[in-house]
């Protein structure tokens, strides 16, 4: 890492011309250019062994089980995780019922040391499952269906709060002597000239919206790793650009991933209300017979319950808008039965993979690796995901701690190449799991409501998915989006203000915060696109699919026609806009580190 | 934990301070249970030279926090006392004018600009007031609580984060400091602000004067 001389890579080059160019905009006197000497100048560099961007439950897996491996092994490798939250957990968010098989396997005596005083005392596993219920929902009543097996918690799987569990392994892994450090975002990959992975750049901090440098302008740093794993979640900025880099999907032949948007909120329920250990699963209504997703209401303990609703990304009518869903999910008398007299503690919304097995990329490229929902490794029928995760986490620290070894016993310098992280995974039990399951949820997005049911009956009861076929996923999410002409508009109604709210009372409740003097990380290839396509083809779908309000369009001053205005400060780094954009024209890249919402207990 | 806004600015003018040589170290001290910690490393990483955490996990007053610095001012005798106008938890606006009344020192709070004169021992202060701008001046030592547009703190970077992890951070406790912390206040009662309702549009003036005179009961 020392010898190969990292130097400007493209994307550097272009980003030093752009300081350049910046120097001669209008905010800086001519005579300022000789500081584009000075700003040429080399940022600071890090070393590290191990370099883990996203401090999510696969992340912090990977860190934890590295540190493990080098105490058994008396090694004393280097680890830092970045996270862009202002803390661990502030972007985590998942409904959660958890099952506990990877946290046996990076624990194994957890369950009996949770005593006084003893190590996992405070772990946050308090609430067991106790019930399964399964509905179909229509307008005004439900309809008890029976349990799917692949949702069958009671007894085994825990009712969590994963940005509570994430903030947990977080303390445990910094007292492992892993470098935790929220508040700093990837803001770029960075490669060798053998294109190989070498570490992650640090976004510059202090710069204003118009792009130039605040009095507080703080640039970032070079964390250079000899492997960096990438755990940023489902459609991570950095993995993207990776995925798109180096051909991962195509050199594994693998389906568009597809997505869903899940809104979520935590109420604190009356006594009465309060059934802990209760999960509970929808389909049906609000959802159309031709929109996959479904709903459910995790009873934790406390009095708090955990309710939301999962909207397939893949929709066809522009006008829908999942967040007035998850309102009229709430309407209906068996959710409002649960809530209504309660308060609403927290909101937030999150994209997730449904594509299974069929979308997963290829996994390790040269220095690095993607880990968790970043590659995909979400179980759809059992809408779990922090399992698999965590043992993709578990994998790629048991093999980077073997590859650097084996480098450094061999002398070998810089970036190392996880051959065997792949190939382990697809013999786990995360693939066998992803296998059985893969055949379910294509189903829905070729035969709509009942035909996929149908057929996933079929392949969970009766072939127990062991088909001879695989269905694939046909389409990205943003091609499936019909025009708005070709399909009826959607109407919602008020909201109420006591079950159901408007979108700004929501984001207040998700603690989302930016520095609003920043350029705005939603990038647009185009700039005019929006008034040319998506808001007379499709209606604008960006202002009706953002749950957090960013983006609206007004009627310009000057002309009257509407124009896109981009409320960047709102967003929940939720990636539903980079998804569902028909023309893909919006790039989510990161804004200033610690910026974001700030989920507590989501 | 993050650190209190108005503490940030105060740390960063500290900062600002010794890089202008007008001081010659910086000090951050927080009080409470082991969390403050986070803070401190915060604070060091901004810069200070050193740290001091009080350690208690009592809940500590105004004035009991007033009492605890005023004793380690006595110990460390600093030039200047940077204190945060008020916290955002409490906003109490009390800890800094009862530190310079226990110590008998002067104070200047809301400081929107501080200039320190070391050759006379001085300092110009710049308050914010509702009627404009106030510029006073003191002897030093003195007690100064920062206003929101004294300055920007700067970022804390990565290298710096990870240096701060190996600078020191001393632990005193309140019996140490000889200073008792019991409560004095209790909290009686805490209560939401109302509901806001809807407004109801009109359609004449005399059911407007009906309403002020039925339901708002104001004529």
């Amino acid at each position: 890492m020392f010898g190969l001389g990292l130097l400007a890579r493209a994307a550097r080059q272009h980003q030093l011309q752009c300081t350049v160019s910046r120097l001669f905009s209008s905010c800086r006197p001519l005579a300022a250019a000789t500081d584009a000497v000075q700003q040429a100048q080399p940022r600071e560099q890090l070393q590290y062994d191990l370099c883990i961007v996203g401090a999510g439950p696969a992340g912090l897996s990977a860190a934890i089980r590295f540190k493990q491996l080098c105490k058994e092994d008396n090694r004393d490798l280097s680890v830092c995780l970045i996270e862009k939250g202002s803390e661990v957990g502030a972007h985590i968010l998942s409904g959660n019922v958890f099952e506990p098989r990877a946290l046996d396997e990076l624990f194994p005596k957890w369950s009996e040391q949770q005593g006084e005083g003893q190590a996992f005392a405070d772990l946050p596993l308090r609430q067991k499952a106790t019930a399964d219920r399964f509905y179909m929902l229509t307008q005004g009543s439900s309809i008890r269906l029976p349990n799917p097996p692949q949702m069958k918690n009671r007894g085994k799987n825990y009712i969590i709060s994963l940005s509570e569990l994430t903030r947990w392994l977080a303390k445990h892994a910094e007292e492992q002597g892993v470098d935790v450090f929220p508040g700093f975002a990837g803001k770029e990959v960075l490669y060798d000239w053998h294109n190989a992975v070498v570490g992650v750049a640090t976004g510059d901090m202090g710069i204003a919206k118009d792009g130039c440098r605040k009095p507080s302008y703080t640039p970032g740093v070079d964390l250079m790793a000899r492997l960096t794993l990438f755990g940023e979640g489902a459609r991570g900025s950095l993995s993207q650009s990776l995925m798109q880099h180096y051909g991962l999907r195509e050199a594994a032949g693998a389906s568009p991933q597809t997505y869903a948007l899940g809104l979520k909120e935590v109420w604190e329920v009356p006594e009465e209300q309060h059934q802990p250990g209760l999960v509970l699963h929808t389909v049906g209504y609000p959802l159309d017979n031709s929109t996959y997703g479904g709903g459910w209401i995790y009873h934790m303990e406390g009095r708090r319950v955990s309710l939301g609703l999962v909207v397939g990304l893949d929709y066809a009518n522009p006008s829908l808008s999942p967040y007035q869903e998850f309102q009229a999910f709430k309407r209906h008398p068996l959710v409002a039965a649960t809530i209504v007299g309660g308060t609403c503690l927290q909101y937030g919304a999150r994209s997730l993979n449904e594509g299974g097995l069929q979308s997963i990329p290829k996994l390790a490229f040269p220095g690095g690796a993607l880990i968790g929902c970043s590659a995909g490794f979400l179980n759809t029928p059992k809408i779990k995901g922090t399992h698999t995760a965590m043992k993709s986490g578990i994998v790629a620290g048991e093999e980077a701690f073997r590859a650097l070894g084996l480098a450094d016993d061999a002398g070998k310098k810089g970036p190392i190449t996880l051959r065997n992280y792949a190939d382990r995974m697809e013999v786990s039990w995360v693939y066998q799991e992803l296998e059985r399951a893969r055949n379910i949820r294509p189903g829905f997005s070729k035969w709509g409501l009942w035909g996929g049911m149908a057929n996933a009956a079929l392949s969970t009861y009766l072939l127990r998915g062991r088909e001879p076929w695989t269905l694939k996923h046909r389409h990205a999410d943003h091609e499936a989006t019909k025009l708005a002409r070709d399909c009826p508009p959607k109407d919602y109604p008020k909201p109420d203000g006591v079950t159901t709210f408007d979108i700004p009372t929501s984001l207040y409740r998700s603690g989302t915060n930016h520095n609003h003097d920043q350029p705005p990380h939603l990038v647009l290839a185009d700039p005019g696109l929006p008034e040319v396509v998506n808001h007379p083809q499709y209606g604008g779908p960006e202002a009706k699919y953002c749950p957090a309000g960013v983006y609206e369009y007004a009627a310009d001053e000057a002309s009257g026609r509407p124009r896109l205005v981009i409320n960047a400060q709102n967003c929940l780094h939720c990636k539903a806009c980079s998804i569902k954009d028909p023309r893909q024209n919006i790039t989510w890249t990161v804004p200033e580190g610690g910026g974001g919402p700030n989920y507590t207990i989501m | 934990m993050s650190m209190n806004p108005f503490c940030e600015i105060a740390v960063e003018e500290a900062l600002r301070l010794r890089e202008s040589k007008a001081v010659d170290e910086v000090v951050a001290v927080s009080l409470g249970p082991q969390q403050v910690q986070e803070t401190l490393r915060t604070a060091l990483a901004m810069g200070a030279d050193r740290a001091i955490h009080v350690s208690t996990e009592q809940q500590l007053e105004p004035l009991a926090v007033a009492k605890l610095l005023a004793a380690l001012a006595r110990r460390e005798q600093p030039l200047l006392c940077l204190l945060g106008k008020q916290a955002i938890d409490g906003d109490n606006n009390q800890t800094g004018q009862m530190l310079a009344g226990l110590l008998s020192w002067p104070q200047a709070t809301f400081a929107s600009k501080v200039e320190l004169d070391k050759a006379a021992s001085s300092a110009k202060v710049t308050r914010e007031v509702d009627g404009g701008l106030e510029t006073l001046s003191c002897q030093l030592p003195a007690v100064i609580t920062t206003d929101l547009r004294l300055n920007e703190p700067r970022y804390a970077t990565l290298p710096n984060i990870m240096k701060a992890k190996k600078k020191p951070i001393a632990k005193l406790t309140p019996q140490e400091l000889g200073v008792d912390v019991t409560q004095q206040l209790v909290t009686l009662q805490v209560e939401e602000p109302a509901q806001r309702k809807g407004g109801v549009v009109l359609g004449s003036v005399a059911e407007l004067v009906e309403k002020l005179h039925k339901e708002a009961k104001v004529i």
